[in-house]
């Protein structure tokens, strides 16, 4: 599997990771390695065979729809890296 | 009995000397603490040690022992350790990581609750690889572990820090998690007891998430009915988990002693290819002959598509961990790098906090669901695990159990797989039954030049029970789980 260097920055974008130059090139390599191993799949025949996201056997876990005690703001505000008692707080969305 | 005496003592030990007054609770977590304190500097296995915790918990234990005894919880008063992914209310808990340096959950995870309740002294929080991803330990944001056989090897991964606190005899028992095999892989390499439940069985709520549809909480003892103790006391339905299994957990320990005679047990041939170790492969093939001289059946099955389970398993559970570590933006918890904007911080934030092995898996799990990508990865992946589950299930309708190696190799040096694909091997064998969501177990089976290796007992989904009896059963002939680590370095 071959990655370009822009493929990586897209990822890397997606992904919110602010990487340096030097480690993309370097995580390129690995994805690279990673994703010609994962070619194994390819010996699976999937003809026809569902996809499975969980193995539970469960469906539609519902709770009944009633109030019920939750973290009060200042629990919940507790860790943030900054907050003003009500909010958190963060820096500007526009540039 | 000195206090230094309890040290690599079982939980039934324990729990029956606190019982007849041979000891107390304080007594253990005194024996337990000195343990630590002696010999957690060279192994490195706890990143926070919660002794007003302990000491305010072993007090009310010993409280409820005189109160209730005999009808006191089975783990009233046993010290144990917590592997950093699990939230307590108001301690630290980092998942191995910087990003999460000086977060105190504002709650408890339920697993530990339900330990807590159950008056057991937690005595601290136990190393990891960073968010569970890894299988060495040496992923941790907070430097390695030593394996207790030999301090210059690693104790497996990603719970190295509970598995080696139970193996330098510090504690008798210890949470992990378990996603590729974080709970097995580590047991075998430090020669304890590892069981991963069924996926559902216990309750994920406070467990810091890695890959959700994978990810289940399990128990590190020095024998299998130690481990059924805990398993009893954190597994059942939880509301509070939407995955979580209605059905009950039910004797666990009732089931322990009715042996394998006439039980069918199958050996997958798969389990046995290129890449294990011959020492390992002697050790698992005598253990299975002990298993037939109990009377199980032993029979060879084929799991054809085993090779493509670790492929399966790095699509889905790195695809997974993308996006539930989306939540670390540096906005309601964490470390937050200040920048002019939003997205540099996130972006910073990011790239500060996250060490390489998270980065390269929330990579490849981003470029997984990609745009383009999405079927030729991860629905791909998916259809995989279908196959894979159902050849399990195929298996089952033919056999009891299957009984397999659970480690490749024995314990590696610190340093020697720096290449991450063959650092990703070392779950090969336990990879395919998380992916199936079944139970597991690994127990010690030999020593390979000094190092423990694992024999692996898998069952079908929700026969947990019936895991523990199988290696229950070995345990009752063999002496492997009760050998210790001498906590030095092997020749």
């Amino acid at each position: 599997m071959q990655l370009s260097p822009e493929d990586v920055a897209h990822v890397a974008l997606l992904a919110r990771l602010g990487l340096s130059e030097a480690e993309q090139e370097r995580l390129r390599a690995e994805l690279e390695a990673i994703l010609d191993h994962i070619k194994a799949l390819d010996a699976v025949g999937i003809e026809g065979v569902g996809e499975t996201a969980q193995v539970t056997g469960l469906v539609n876990v519902w709770r009944a729809d009633e109030p019920r005690p939750s973290l009060d703001a200042a629990a919940a505000l507790g860790n943030a890296p900054e907050a003003d008692g009500a909010h958190f707080v963060v820096g500007a969305i526009q540039e | 009995m000195s206090a230094a005496g309890w040290s690599g003592r079982t939980a039934v030990e324990c729990a029956a000397a606190l019982r007849s007054g041979e000891v107390t609770a304080t007594g253990l977590l005194a024996s337990a603490r000195g343990r630590r304190d002696a010999v957690d500097g060279r192994l490195g296995a706890f990143l926070a040690r919660t002794d007003d915790l302990a000491e305010r918990a072993a007090a009310a234990a010993d409280e409820r022992l005189a109160r209730e005894g005999m009808a006191a919880p089975p783990l009233c008063g046993i010290p144990m350790a917590v592997k950093d992914v699990m939230c307590i209310e108001g301690v630290e808990t980092t998942a191995g990581s910087r990003i999460l340096s000086g977060f105190r959950p504002p709650y408890t995870a339920t697993a530990v609750g339900r330990l807590l309740d159950a008056g057991a002294v937690v005595i601290g929080k136990t190393n990891c690889d960073e968010f569970a991803m890894g299988s060495s330990n040496e992923n941790s944001a907070f430097g390695p572990v030593g394996n207790p056989w030999d301090l210059e090897r690693v104790p497996g991964g990603s719970s190295g820090g509970s598995a080696a606190a139970v193996g330098a005899q510090i504690v008798p028992l210890a949470l992990g998690s378990d996603t590729g095999g974080s709970i097995r892989q580590p047991a075998s390499l430090c020669g304890v007891v590892g069981f991963k439940p069924t996926y559902g069985r216990v309750s994920r709520h406070g467990l810091i998430a890695f890959a959700s549809s994978l990810d289940q909480i399990g128990p590190f003892a020095h024998c299998v009915e130690d481990a059924a103790l805990v398993y009893e006391c954190i597994g059942g339905h939880d509301p509070l988990d939407s995955t979580s299994a209605p059905d009950a957990v039910g004797d666990v320990r009732a089931e322990l002693g009715r042996g394998v005679a006439g039980l069918r047990l199958g050996v997958p041939r798969e389990y046995f290819a290129a890449g294990l170790d011959d020492g390992v492969r002697r050790c698992v093939e005598v253990a299975i002959e002990t298993l037939r001289g109990q009377g199980a059946l032993i029979e060879e099955v084929s799991l054809p598509s085993t090779a493509a389970a670790l492929s399966a398993y790095y699509i889905v559970a790195p695809a997974e961990c993308s996006s539930n570590l989306a939540r670390y933006d540096g906005v309601r918890y964490g470390r937050r790098v200040a920048s002019p904007s939003l997205q540099q911080s996130y972006l910073r934030t990011r790239d500060e906090g996250f060490g390489a092995e998270v980065k390269r898996r929330v990579m490849l799990g981003t470029y997984a669901l990609s745009s383009g990508y999405y079927d030729a990865y991860y629905r791909k992946a998916q259809k995989v695990r279908t196959v894979i589950a159902r050849e399990f299930a195929e298996v089952f309708t033919r056999v009891d159990a299957l009984v397999a190696p659970t480690s490749p190799t024995a314990a590696f040096p610190i340093g020697e797989r720096s290449d991450p694909l063959s650092m990703y091997l070392c779950d090969a064998l336990t990879i395919p039954v998380n992916l199936a969501g079944l139970p597991g177990v690994s127990v010690p089976c030999g020593l390979v030049d000094g190092l423990p290796a694992g024999l692996q007992v898998i069952a079908p989904r929700m026969a947990d029970a019936l895991a523990l009896r199988v290696a229950a059963s070995y345990e009752a002939v063999t002496d492997w789980h009760s050998r210790r680590a001498p906590l030095g370095v092997a020749a």
